[in-house]
């Protein structure tokens, strides 16, 4: 899998660390805590997920992968994912 | 059924081989069963058996989207072990133990079930004191284990590499009750004993939806081969048990991800027994027709797709060249990928759905292979008294709500790292 980070552009994914499903959001109170750090919708097909580029620009990237065919559709940075 | 003895096999090998019956019934759906199980994976099968079998409850069906031993009881390294640490998982795991070794006698097939044992390396102060605790944990349980020193472990493996500069070889914890057995075998042995006792094993038929009732309780499926109504519903769908899952409007503690396995050409006898070299992500044993089969590692990412990519690969070749220099002369034959339902604290879950009607057998990690009996005991127990096993007591779906985590690795909620 190659990704293609907004900073360094195409690069292998092994430089990059996988945290996971970017769709969590941490609750403002304790209630939601449990969803968040346990619960995941798993999704087979297109995934929007966290990568950490620890060999390159150590940004933080939301990677839209598809979890069915590896396929990476495209990369942004989590930063401006979140705005 | 015929039983097979050394008789039958004479029998037909006098008859040229060309009366052999088959091994399991190819049944097709019928209207309604007491349970449906949902996988025909060696967890399902081995549940339909016991169901069956112990429990008398034989008006089941097995449904299976691909073919029997299609998926990851046929993408494994075939290793079986009892060694764990923490008290939810290791009576359960020697459970699964005493019945790999009293299971070819049981269901009258031959699975190769060979207890050459389980040699786990260790390479500092720190991890031998691990080791020594969880070999102190196996033993309380009532459970073979030894600390082995360098000098032992040079007796039993001599080509390893013992004075590798980062990982040097002090000893390992040797489990000789562990070892391996046939995983195609094992789905086929329990498809044969269930369809005998009148299960249902039905192929190329997978599930779309659930059938609810008014009261919102599950009371079947829909399939691709038509409705099937059930008074109970089992899953054991592995690393589709979040898609299973969610037709049931429920989200698991469960991630898929891809685990590689591979093998080398055929080889004379090398290697003892299993191997595993956990400080640099390797394992090894040996089969039966000769080759090399190891692996390491999950690839790391949420994956579907049944194949891994070629970092870990490298990763692998690199840490079995680290530690086992020989395997550099033989070529590698094949590698494959399982999906595996990786667990948020690594450890697997039997229990009801909060669903009435639902039960869920699910989380299995990569280590389902050798919980196949024990697993299938158990969830055959909870299906047909509505209680969990005394051994699979902890195996909660609520565990990690209420804080009951059982985390062999201490690696918390992060999947991709059991």
């Amino acid at each position: 899998m190659r990704i293609p980070c907004p900073f360094c552009g195409d690069r292998d994914s092994h430089e990059f660390v996988y945290r996971g499903d970017a769709e969590p959001r941490r609750p403002n109170d304790d209630t939601g805590f449990y969803d968040y750090v346990y619960l995941r919708s798993n999704v087979a097909g297109p995934m929007q997920e966290h990568w950490y580029h620890a060999q390159g620009c150590r940004n933080w990237l939301v990677v839209t992968r598809d979890t069915c065919t590896h396929e990476i559709a495209g990369a942004v940075l989590a930063r401006e994912a979140a705005r | 059924m015929t039983r097979l003895s050394i008789f039958s096999l004479a029998a037909n090998a006098l008859s040229g081989h060309k009366k052999w019956a088959p091994t399991w019934r190819d049944a097709s759906p019928k209207a309604s069963y007491d349970v449906v199980i949902i996988g025909g994976g060696g967890h399902g099968l081995a549940t339909a058996y016991y169901l069956a079998k112990v429990h008398g409850i034989r008006n089941v069906a097995v449904v299976e989207k691909g073919w029997i031993g299609g998926g990851n009881v046929g993408r494994n390294t075939t290793i079986i072990r009892s060694n764990y640490g923490l008290p939810g998982n290791e009576p359960f795991y020697e459970h699964a133990m005493k019945l790999w070794e009293g299971l070819e006698q049981d269901f009258n097939y031959n699975a190769m079930v060979s207890q050459r044992g389980v040699l786990n390396l260790y390479h500092s102060d720190a991890q031998r004191d691990a080791f020594a605790r969880r070999g102190n944990a196996m033993r309380l349980h009532g459970v073979d284990a030894e600390l082995l020193d360098a000098d032992a472990v040079r007796s039993m493996a001599p080509f390893l590499n013992f004075d590798n500069a980062r990982f040097p070889i002090m000893g390992g914890l040797l489990q000789p009750r562990g070892g391996t057995a046939r995983h195609d075998a094992v789905a086929w042995g329990y498809a044969r004993g269930a369809s005998d006792r009148g299960v249902d094993i039905i192929q190329n038929c997978e599930v779309t939806s659930f059938l609810r009732g008014a009261d919102g309780r599950i009371i079947g499926v829909e399939t691709s081969r038509g409705t099937i109504r059930a008074k109970k519903v089992g899953m054991a769908a592995a690393g589709n048990s979040s898609r299973i899952a969610a037709m049931a409007d429920l989200r698991l503690p469960i991630e898929s991800h891809v685990l590689q396995a591979f093998v080398s050409e055929a080889l004379k006898p090398v290697i003892p027994g299993v191997i595993t070299f956990g400080a640099g992500h390797f394992y090894i044993s040996q089969s039966d027709k000769g080759g090399l089969v190891f692996g390491g590692d999950l690839d790391g990412y949420n994956s579907y797709a049944s194949r891994g990519n070629l970092p870990v690969l490298e990763d692998v070749c690199e840490s079995g060249m680290a530690i086992m220099p020989m395997i550099g002369r033989a070529r590698l034959l094949r590698s494959w990928g399982g999906i595996c339902d990786m667990t948020m604290d690594g450890s697997p879950i039997i229990d009801r759905a909060p669903v009435e009607g639902l039960y869920i057998n699910a989380g299995w990690c990569y280590g389902g292979f050798k919980a196949t009996p024990a697993s299938g005991w158990c969830f055959a127990h909870l299906l047909a008294t509505d209680q969990p096993h005394q051994v699979t007591a902890a195996y909660r779906l609520d565990r990690f709500a209420t804080g009951h985590v059982i985390d062999e690795k201490g690696q918390g909620a992060q999947p991709n790292l059991h």
